[in-house]
């Protein structure tokens, strides 16, 4: 590799991503705020009111790009898992612990937004169609892992241990949303389509779009700072560490 | 230390690496036949609980009835399997087993083997007595009965890719239930799916299909991500 | 669109301020847990270096 060209595998060792990570947080957190604050304009107030839902509607800007990162988040978990086994690498294995609390948030807000939608568009909080019941189990999945985690006390079993998991979940994601959704056909008939969303006006799919990126940046640097606390927390015992945690803002 | 000396390690072959953990693990839980038979007697209990809790109401039952059934399936499942590798972990006998000429993978296919003997096929065998008691008849029977011989086994397989990863762990159990339940979840789903399509007067066969292909998927998939977390918790 | 109409939701005001309110909630506690764990760590950081 000549002197000019980056060497990307220098960011694979902990102590030389912990200060990229910073600048990353910071720079994906300032450009979260305006992405949410546009979002939430257009969907809050200048989006039209919907002529069958009314307002209730708005809780779309919300729950789907909640939804959509809660599923985005857990198959970028599993790859940095896929790459911590593969590579035998540290921070790839820190990486997905920094990602799955969040994960686990969008899922949580998911949940309850698709509730509080459900209700004034549909009759009930909880109605069991497909999307919501593998949103459940998904949040079972990050449960899993976090609490496989947790029980582990040596890190590197840690490490190891919940990346088969994720990776078994990975595989069986997609198996348990298509049984999920045979099952929901089989029981509940396709008479109502829990997951229509109004059709869609260009602003609220701008809206969606904005909201999508706030959250997908808004991921990043908080997945960013939580990794920067477990690379301090892991390896603190190195001489490296407690320079970096002097320097660190 | 002459290079000409060093030979490589004798490798045994796969089958006979099933053979031989399967004869070890059947031995041993044939030894324990009072802990088999509790097993049983909790998926009896389990069963007879619903009936209490919601009422004798024929129809109910009727409607409840395979989701009962299957459910308290799963259930003694997980209840057995800490027994898959607890014992051999915890008397140093698992080390040993990881270091054997036998490819990991294919001891581990004997012990589930073992497992789903002891465990899988009393339920299955048992499932058709106690669906009476639900009002269940005829094909239904015959569906519940073969829907849980293709699915028990995918519940050991499953089950011990659980077990292997939270071994020596002290919330074991329940951690156990919490990792494997979710990927449960389809085999429960095409497993009650399959008495409830016979009810109607359907055939069964489009189930049990789904049941047989992902016992085939498991079969070749969970003894090798098993073996992974063995050797993981071993080291 | 009057700040009270905006505030009603056409009468679904329930259901979307509790979905946002709720969202700014789990945000706050996340973006606050976060820090305080990094603080946390950093701390035990510098006190390793210094013990040894």
């Amino acid at each position: 590799m000549g002197s000019n060209s980056i060497n990307w595998f220098k960011f694979a060792s902990p102590a030389s991503f912990f200060p990229l990570a910073g600048h990353l947080a910071r720079w994906f957190a300032v450009l979260a705020v305006p992405l949410a604050a546009s979002g939430l304009w257009l969907g809050l107030v200048v989006a039209p009111t919907d002529a069958q839902q009314g307002d209730a509607y708005r809780i779309i800007f919300i729950h789907v790009p909640a939804a959509w990162m809660s599923m985005f988040i857990y198959l970028v978990m599993a790859a940095w898992c896929a790459a911590s086994l593969t590579l035998n690498a540290r921070l790839s294995a820190m990486m997905a612990q920094a990602l799955a609390p969040t994960g686990a948030l969008f899922t949580v807000i998911a949940l309850w937004t698709g509730a509080l939608w459900g209700r004034p568009a549909w009759g009930t909080y909880w109605a069991w169609d497909a999307r919501m019941t593998s949103e459940l189990i998904l949040l079972f999945l990050y449960l899993g892992y976090m609490a496989l985690r947790h029980a582990i006390d040596e890190p590197r079993r840690a490490d190891r241990a919940s990346a088969v998991l994720a990776l078994v979940g990975a595989v069986n994601v997609p198996i348990i949303y298509f049984s999920v959704k045979w099952w929901n056909t089989l029981h509940q008939g396709a008479t109502v389509s829990l997951t229509a969303a109004p059709k869609m006006a260009s602003i609220m799919l701008t809206a969606m779009l904005l909201m999508t990126f706030a959250a997908w940046f808004y991921a990043i640097a908080v997945a960013m700072v939580r990794v920067r606390a477990i690379i301090l927390e892991r390896e603190r015992r190195t001489s490296w560490a407690g320079a970096l945690a002097g320097a660190a803002r | 230390m002459s290079e000409a000396a060093a030979q490589p390690p004798i490798e045994r072959g796969g089958w006979p690496g099933v053979a031989w953990a399967l004869r070890r693990d059947l031995r041993l839980a044939l030894r324990s036949k009072a802990e088999l038979g509790v097993q049983l007697l909790f998926y009896v209990v389990v069963v007879s609980l619903f009936p209490l809790g919601v009422g004798a109401d024929p129809t109910l039952l009727r409607a409840l009835g395979p989701g009962v059934l299957w459910v308290a399936a799963l259930l003694a499942s997980l209840l057995s399997l800490p027994r898959l590798f607890a014992a051999d972990f915890a008397d140093g006998t698992l080390e040993q087993i990881a270091l054997s000429p036998y490819p990991l993978p294919a001891l581990i296919s004997g012990k589930i083997l073992a497992h789903w003997l002891t465990t899988g096929v009393p339920l299955a065998a048992l499932s058709p007595l106690l669906a009476l008691q639900f009002g269940l008849d005829g094909s239904e029977l015959v569906a519940l009965a073969a829907g849980l011989a293709l699915g028990t086994p995918t519940l050991s397989l499953l089950g011990a890719i659980g077990a292997a990863l939270t071994l020596g762990l002290r919330a074991g159990g329940a951690l156990l239930a919490l990792l494997i339940l979710p990927l449960y979840v389809p085999i429960l789903i095409f497993g009650a799916g399959a008495v409830e399509a016979s009810r109607v007067g359907l055939a069964a066969g489009g189930e049990l299909s789904v049941l047989g292909a992902a016992l085939l998927v498991a079969a070749i998939g969970a003894p090798l991500a098993s073996a992974a977390a063995v050797r993981i918790a071993l080291d | 669109m009057s700040l009270t109409e905006f505030f009603a939701m056409g009468g679904y005001g329930f259901y979307v301020w509790g979905s946002y309110a709720m969202t700014v909630v789990l945000v706050a506690i996340e973006i606050t847990a976060v820090r305080t764990r990094f603080r946390a760590a950093r701390m035990a950081a510098q006190l390793g270096e210094n013990a040894g």
